[in-house]
């Protein structure tokens, strides 16, 4: 077995008595305090997030727009220096080799923030398929990543790190100094307001320290997951993969129509044909959950399987995504859910179930 | 075993008899490996259980686990607040995170543990 990963923050984790997991190969940690109270803590004021698991790229040089436009399936060329944005890195085929956070500093150079668990193939797919004059460069070791979320998130991060973010764009971004270059920008993964943070590996246990100095506390993974789910974000190797496209995973509006990237064609003749099963989101009343794995029902037929579900903490009803036969699936529908001790009944919605006030 | 006595199982119950009913929870140690509880599926009262069988569900945010029945017996009241609260569990499992009521049918059971013994055990696994 492979040795796991520790972030450079894993030290502070286990000082603060955090349940640590193996979340992709990475001790991470789950929960400090309890999933709920973080969860709430998140929508009602702030929290910290220790996310230095996720793979971080630099790509520069003359060439690199072009070069990663024929991989990435966001309208680069549109992108304005400063602005980020959402897509996926594709197989031949159309399936979703990851989805992916593109950062445009500029024509000739770019930041591609990855998933944990899909970095390595990421890292050999991308830099094996860069032309010569176009440099490839991990930064995942280098540069440190943390997310500061919930409402109270941007006042705390422009008073602890000195930079304005109040005035940031959604999915835009600013550098500022904090002991080398950094980086803010305004996404996250809860459906909150807040931002992302990329800092020196070796100034992160500092800025970790500041947050929880200034009364700032952490979250979990836990957290992060009933957050995103409430939100309606998906999850890669839960709502995407490799076995999936984006049409069947209801992701089309990530895809840029006019780039030439690897996937396109696969993509678009699945889009063409109509794709034989569709992502959708659905709703339980009551407490007890649908999990991932179970099996939908539809006037008595299998016609489906659940990709995430969980009690939604904030939404005190049970969320989650399902994938679905296409045709039998419209918002409104009643379905089941078999959790192979009961039947629950739920009912077909479109995400997001959360929406910040 | 007989009079006011609780014991446990080690599949983390606990039970306490009083008289000829006996009081069915989760221990301290379970709740706190489940985390945050968010769901319990509670018996209906009349379920008839041999030693060890699935009696109830709770879930937690992360995953559903079965609570098995520590003796044989009918399940004789439930506790309705969990339904509305089920975070009671997690705030006080040996009180008013209590689970239901049972009559058992025989204490006979030779597996189960009492406190000092409970202990030892989790210290060993």
């Amino acid at each position: 077995m492979a040795s796991m990963h520790k972030t450079a923050l894993y030290e502070r984790h286990v000082q603060l008595g955090a349940r640590m997991v193996d979340f992709s190969g990475w001790y991470m940690p789950v929960q400090y305090d309890g999933i709920l109270a973080e969860h709430h803590r998140t929508r009602a004021d702030v929290s910290l997030f220790d996310t230095c698991h996720m793979g971080r790229f630099r790509v520069t040089g003359p060439g690199s727009l072009e070069a990663l436009n024929r991989l990435l399936t966001t309208d680069l060329p549109a992108m304005q220096d400063g602005q980020c944005k959402y897509g996926f890195l594709l197989r031949e085929d159309g399936g979703i080799l990851d989805d992916l956070i593109t950062y445009r500093f500029n024509a000739e150079d770019w930041m591609i923030v990855v998933n944990a668990g899909t970095q390595d193939k990421d890292r050999t797919w991308i830099q094996g398929r860069l032309p010569a004059g176009v440099a490839f460069t991990d930064a995942s070791l280098t540069m440190a990543k943390m997310d500061v979320q919930g409402p109270n998130a941007l006042a705390c991060v422009s008073q602890i790190c000195g930079v304005d973010v109040e005035s940031l764009g959604y999915f835009r971004f600013r550098t500022f100094d904090y002991g080398g270059v950094a980086v803010v920008s305004r996404t996250g993964y809860t459906g909150e307001k807040g931002v992302e943070l990329y800092v020196e590996a070796t100034r992160i246990v500092e800025l970790w320290n500041g947050f929880l100095a200034a009364g700032v506390r952490p979250a979990g993974l836990g957290a992060r997951d009933t957050l995103r789910l409430e939100a309606g974000l998906p999850l890669y190797g839960h709502e995407l993969s490799e076995a999936v496209t984006p049409v069947e995973a209801s992701m089309m509006r990530y895809l840029t129509k006019t780039s030439p990237y690897v996937g396109r064609d696969a993509v678009l003749r699945h889009q063409a044909k109509g794709p034989e099963k569709v992502l959708v989101g659905f709703e339980i009343e009551g407490r007890q959950s649908a999990r991932a794995g179970q099996s939908v029902m539809y006037r008595g037929r299998q016609v489906g399987t659940v990709t995430s579900g969980s009690f939604g903490p904030t939404l005190q009803r049970v969320v989650g995504f399902a994938s679905l036969e296409n045709g039998c699936a419209a918002v409104g529908a009643r379905v089941q859910v078999d959790t192979g001790r009961t039947m629950l009944e739920a009912v077909i919605v479109k995400p997001p179930f959360y929406k910040a006030g | 075993m007989s009079g006011n006595a609780i014991y446990f199982t080690k599949d983390h119950e606990w039970l306490k008899v009083e008289g000829d009913e006996a009081t069915v929870g989760i221990t301290d140690h379970a709740q706190q490996a489940l985390g945050d509880i968010t769901f319990v599926d509670l018996p209906k009262i009349g379920k008839v259980v041999n030693a060890h069988d699935p009696l109830l569900v709770v879930e937690s945010v992360k995953a559903a686990s079965d609570v098995y029945a520590p003796v044989p017996g009918t399940v004789s009241a439930v506790n309705e607040k969990l339904a509305t609260f089920p975070e009671l569990i997690n705030q006080a499992a040996y009180a008013e995170g209590w689970i239901c009521k049972f009559k058992p049918f025989t204490l006979a059971v030779n597996d189960l543990m009492t406190a000092e013994q409970y202990k030892v055990f989790l210290q060993e696994n």
